[in-house]
């Protein structure tokens, strides 16, 4: 039996890191665009006001970086030690992106990052340019096989287990790369990083809108960060969309969650709050159609057959099941060097029911259901500031585009104490995606209680605390740097 | 070929001599990476399965599979 209090820590300690490494890699993938159009504009239009608008953005940009970078690296030490289960579980299917990522991300940044900061008077115009938009462009090509490998979790695909090594092996890589959670999981975190660059950007130019100081610099940022910022949210929206369209069809437990559904139904209603529903959307939302059927957590649970004929196990049938194959898997192993027959006969038992394996883990129906209220509030909390910010942003570009966003305090005090909603948003979005799959590290493969190692729980708390004190300390020295060169400013001009 | 490695060195070189607000933040990767793989690698971070042959990896996650 697995301690509740380990898993516990251990899955605590894991989000922490990944909640912690969250708030520095979106706003590197939206400043860095952002940072890369201004660059355009002063390349297109040689005004070296621009060149200064760049430099100050990329100051930042460096910043949030330097801060930021190899905060994700403490995860790979936390699957090595805490989830080493998994780690061997995955084989090369988890191992193979993160080390491409790793590569690429280490080639990409060491080159043109250092072209984008030591070659302004070294390089051509252009080529500087060229290395900015590939600093940006290399920075979302390595979320790509971090998304991969997260997505895989999400949706296993292109791969086989061999029990003989107790590993996954890859049999597809296109199907893993190609994986359709992935892609849209790609864009929507990409995307996601866009808002948040361009509600940072908006934010504190309007700080200095505030202060009454550096007042075309911050207009000027605010046009790109806003036209930046409204096009990446309209893609979050599309992204999301396609998302949701996978959570029906590959986690519809995650779905059912999120919207509070016990009991599903064709013209499924989507909740807006509590009591506030409105009839079908769900079903379109979740299927595109009207009619869709969607199921919801006590159809889950009990089994069902949808109106296309697809039949659903009940959660009874799915953990005994799996019980057969961690038996088989078992006696594989006990019959493969002394007989033949019976091993191959719990080989093939094992193939058979291997879809079920997590569910062997799985003591009562009620583990399989995440926590509800969590993820129906994050969800709305992801969504509504998503609607607040883009509405934000429409009018900051309106009254900007008039010429009366200068005078407006009001408006200027929301985008500037807008900053936090967006990353709260973005830590919201994540809660829906990784609670949202519990019991699962891998759907349906492995529970989070069969994955975590035989480690002691003072060890996992000792550098749980340990974490919450570092992550606090380099938090602090971050903003306190940042802040030291905002209030210096870009001193791009004589007001 | 060799004055294209060495140019890329002066470049890198006289990138880094040159800095200003860069130096502190190259001070502050330094001492994060001491302390991710100086400390907490090295003392809190020890893989599960480390010190193991391969027989004994599978051995010890095939069991651990079938006994949780």
């Amino acid at each position: 039996m697995v301690e509740t209090a380990l898993v516990d820590w251990s899955r605590l300690q894991f989000a922490l890191t990944a909640g912690y490494h969250w708030l520095f890699v979106p706003l590197t993938l939206g400043l860095a665009i952002i940072v890369a159009t201004m660059e355009t504009i002063y390349v297109v239009k040689g005004d070296e006001f621009w060149k200064k608008v760049t430099k100050f953005w990329m100051k930042l940009f460096a910043i949030n970086f330097a801060v930021g970078i190899a905060t994700g690296i403490i995860l790979e030490f936390q699957f090595g030690t805490n989830w080493s289960n998994y780690s061997w579980f995955v084989g090369d299917i988890f191992g193979a992106p993160l080390a491409i990522e790793g590569i690429f991300a280490f080639f990409m940044e060491a080159t043109f990052f250092a072209v984008m900061f030591f070659g302004w008077e070294k390089v051509s115009k252009r080529f500087h340019l060229a290395a900015t938009w590939l600093t940006g462009i290399g920075a979302a090509i390595s979320a790509v096989w971090i998304l991969i490998a997260n997505a895989w979790m999400q949706h296993p695909v292109g791969m086989e287990f061999n029990p003989d090594t107790v590993r996954h092996e890859m049999v597809d890589f296109w199907g893993l790369v190609l994986n359709p959670v992935a892609i849209s999981k790609f864009f929507h975190s990409v995307f996601s990083g866009w808002m948040t660059g361009a509600i940072f950007v908006i934010g504190i130019s309007c700080w200095y809108l505030l202060k009454k100081r550096e007042t075309r610099f911050a207009l000027a940022s605010i046009r790109v960060a806003t036209i930046v910022g409204i096009i990446g949210t309209l893609a979050v929206m599309v992204s999301g969309d396609s998302s949701g369209v996978h959570a029906a069809k590959y986690q519809p437990m995650k779905l059912a969650a999120a919207e509070g559904l016990e009991d599903g139904g064709t013209r499924a209603p989507f909740s807006i709050v509590p009591g506030v529903e409105v009839p079908g959307v769900l079903s379109i939302l979740a299927t595109h159609d009207l009619d869709g059927y969607v199921p919801g957590i006590n159809n889950l649970l009990d089994g069902y057959t949808a109106p296309d004929g697809e039949v659903v196990l009940s959660a009874e049938e799915k953990m005994a099941r799996g019980k057969v194959a961690i038996e088989a898997f078992k006696q594989y192993r006990e019959y493969k060097d002394t007989d033949p027959t019976l091993a191959a006969e719990a080989r093939a038992r094992l193939k058979e029911n291997i879809d079920y394996f997590g569910y062997g883990y799985i003591d009562s129906r009620e583990e399989l259901v995440p926590p509800v209220n969590l993820i129906y509030w994050a969800f709305r909390v992801m969504v509504g500031l998503g609607g607040f910010l883009l509405l934000l942003m429409g009018v900051v570009l309106w009254t900007e585009r008039r010429n009366r966003l200068k005078d407006m305090r009001w408006l200027q005090w929301i985008a500037l104490l807008s900053i936090p909603l967006v990353y709260l948003a973005g830590q919201a979005g994540w809660i829906v995606a990784e609670v949202g799959r519990q019991p699962w590290v891998i759907q349906d493969l492995l529970p989070v209680k069969a994955a975590v190692s035989s480690v002691s729980v003072g060890a996992v708390q000792t550098t749980f605390f340990l974490f919450v004190a570092i992550f606090t300390l380099f938090l602090v020295i971050e903003l306190r740097i940042m802040f030291k060169a905002i209030k210096k400013g870009p001193n791009v001009e004589i007001e | 070929m060799k004055s294209f490695i060495l140019s890329i060195y002066r470049f890198y070189a006289d990138g880094f001599r040159n800095m200003t607000w860069g130096r502190q933040l190259w001070w502050l990767i330094l001492l994060k990476v001491i302390i991710l793989f100086a400390v907490l690698r090295a003392f809190f971070f020890t893989p599960t399965l480390s010190g193991k042959s391969e027989e004994q990896r599978i051995e010890h996650v095939g069991n651990e599979l079938i006994n949780k």
